[in-house]
């Protein structure tokens, strides 16, 4: 019980905190928009916005959950907060799963809030929910424990932004949201295959528009693999590196 | 006072080559305040660390409560409290936030972390300024916040890494009486202090650490026993020079002659000694006297012959840390 306390302690503080601050609000509703916008402009005509919902959907996890985890937490580090969290009679899986579950959340809440301004706009009947919020969160879960991975290993808050671009971005131009992966050279193809946004992109494409190419069993367990990867390796490094 | 509380058995911890503490033994016992004094990178920090669950000794043991202080850190954290040098809790959280925040860390009821939230601000005399933000809090007022994050969870032990330095003389006073308060309800006080007078007001044992080293660990009173057997007098002249230090040595020969600054000298003697010798020297040698005082020595003196670390030095690195 009382673990379950400063479970729930731990989050909701990063909620109020971090998460549900008016500036993560506002990115929450800008991003999907100017990510809208971008490709409306790039396509030159009206965009299919069911066809490009899965992309801005992963998008937006990916950008809200890396580096907002990535960034509070070493903030906190810096701040020496997190010291209080390391000392305090909690297991370490519990508390890394208190900081992770606030910015998993934020991911989720971003991911529809392009499926509700889609919603104004076209008929959103024939999508696979159970799926596509399978999808999102298993999305969610991979991003934030990549932000956590992050977090980890640098020092600096600014050093969190940058790391995080050295994985998001690679990961955003090869993932098949704007090129299918088929269409990449064959260089990049393997390449393709290695980053987990791939797979979550590809589970969306399926419940939203049915035209995903790997079987939903294996992108959900790619992404549980990497889930489970990322956030064990995390946690051999806060052994490691923090409580030295 | 009596049951071990605390027991540290040849703690060390290396950092690749380098050993920042060696071999580390000693007691703490319940109910007392310890203090543990050491120039900067002598390895109290890292020393803290490890009792507390922040560092994992390379070698040794350590039990606190009873418990395997290694591989029950959990258990153990939930008798402990713990004052870091720095004040660390939330920034844009309000006072009252941040203790039942911290409260809700040892799994305190929300109406048990609340009303002992309104208590200890009421006790640190900060129930005005509770609901202001930790940010608007002056330093003496986010240190004692701090503290009574600390004890939200009124653990048995208390660690505090330097709880006066950086701030001013009322709040440091004010922080020294909670301490004391403290210990009298029955907490056992882990202290680190680069100030020695604070350790030595404040302390009932003290344990040096130089070097990674802990080399004495024992109560004030004794400390200062092995020292009062020397006397000192200090003279407060009108001048000196080097070569009146030079004739002084010359005429008493039993008397170690020391410059406290530019108009006082500091005379050490193993046994009692008559003053009318001096004052005739002083006479002779046309130096006026202004005073003449027996000084006690002091937990200062102490730590100066034993570490044989000057005092000065300790302060300006600390200072110098700070900055």
């Amino acid at each position: 019980m009382s673990q379950l306390i400063a479970f729930w302690s731990i989050l909701m503080k990063d909620m109020k905190n971090y998460y549900l601050k008016p500036p993560n609000i506002s990115w929450g509703i800008i991003f999907p928009l100017s990510w809208t916008l971008m490709l409306f402009v790039r396509s030159g005509s009206p965009v299919d916005i069911r066809e490009i919902l899965p992309g801005v959907m992963a998008l937006s996890i990916l950008f809200g959950t890396t580096s907002m985890l990535a960034v509070t937490i070493t903030f906190e580090r810096k701040s020496r907060s997190f010291e209080r969290l390391l000392l305090a009679p909690i297991s370490l899986n519990l508390l890394m799963l208190a900081k992770t579950t606030g910015a998993i959340l934020f991911g989720v809440l971003n991911a529809f809030v392009p499926v509700l301004f889609a919603s104004f706009l076209i008929d959103l009947s024939g999508i696979h929910w159970v799926t596509a919020f399978s999808g999102v969160l298993l999305i969610a879960v991979t991003s934030t424990f990549l932000g956590l991975f992050i977090a980890v290993s640098v020092s600096e808050v600014f050093e969190a932004q940058t790391f995080s671009n050295f994985f998001r971005f690679p990961m955003m131009f090869l993932c098949g949201l704007f090129i299918p992966v088929s269409s990449l050279p064959a260089l990049l193809q393997p390449l393709s295959y290695l980053l987990p946004l791939t797979y979550g992109a590809d589970i969306l494409k399926q419940s939203i528009n049915e035209n995903g190419f790997l079987p939903a069993p294996l992108s959900f367990s790619v992404l549980l693999a990497f889930s489970l990867a990322l956030f064990t390796i995390s946690l051999r490094n806060i052994k490691k590196r923090w409580i030295y | 006072m009596g049951e071990t509380i605390i027991e540290a058995m040849g703690l060390c911890k290396w950092f690749g080559d380098f050993t920042a503490v060696r071999d580390a033994s000693f007691t703490v016992e319940a109910g007392e305040i310890f203090g543990f004094l050491g120039p900067n990178g002598a390895g109290k920090t890292t020393t803290i660390n490890m009792l507390t669950g922040l560092a994992k000794p390379t070698a040794g043991a350590i039990l606190i409560a009873g418990e395997d202080g290694i591989r029950h850190i959990k258990k153990v954290q939930q008798r402990i409290g713990i004052v870091p040098d720095e004040s660390n809790l939330y920034e844009d959280m309000s006072g009252f936030d941040n203790l039942v925040f911290c409260a809700s860390l040892y799994g305190m009821e929300k109406a048990q972390r609340e009303a002992r939230a309104r208590q200890l601000l009421a006790q640190f005399g900060l129930a005005e300024t509770g609901k202001r933000p930790f940010k608007a809090f002056s330093k003496g007022m986010k240190r004692k916040l701090t503290i009574a994050a600390g004890i939200i969870h009124a653990p048995r032990i208390l660690f505090l890494d330097e709880p006066t330095t950086g701030i001013d003389v009322e709040s440091a006073r004010q922080i020294r009486k909670l301490i004391q308060d403290l210990n009298g309800q029955g907490t056992t006080i882990f202290l680190t202090t680069h100030y020695i007078e604070e350790a030595e007001r404040l302390c009932h044992r003290v344990g040096f650490i130089v070097d990674g080293s802990v080399i004495r660990v024992d109560a004030i009173g004794s400390l200062m026993q092995d020292e009062d057997q020397a006397y000192r007098l200090d003279f407060t002249l009108e001048s000196h020079q080097p070569a009146l230090l030079e004739a002084m040595s010359q005429a008493f020969p039993n008397i170690q002659v020391s410059v406290l600054d530019p108009q006082r000298i500091r005379l050490l003697s193993p046994t009692r000694v008559e003053l009318a010798p001096f004052i005739q020297f002083f006479e002779d040698a046309q130096i006026p006297v202004y005073e003449v005082k027996l000084v006690h020595p002091s937990l200062e003196d102490v730590f100066v012959r034993i570490t044989g670390i000057e005092i000065a030095r300790l302060k300006k690195e600390k200072e110098g840390q700070r900055k």
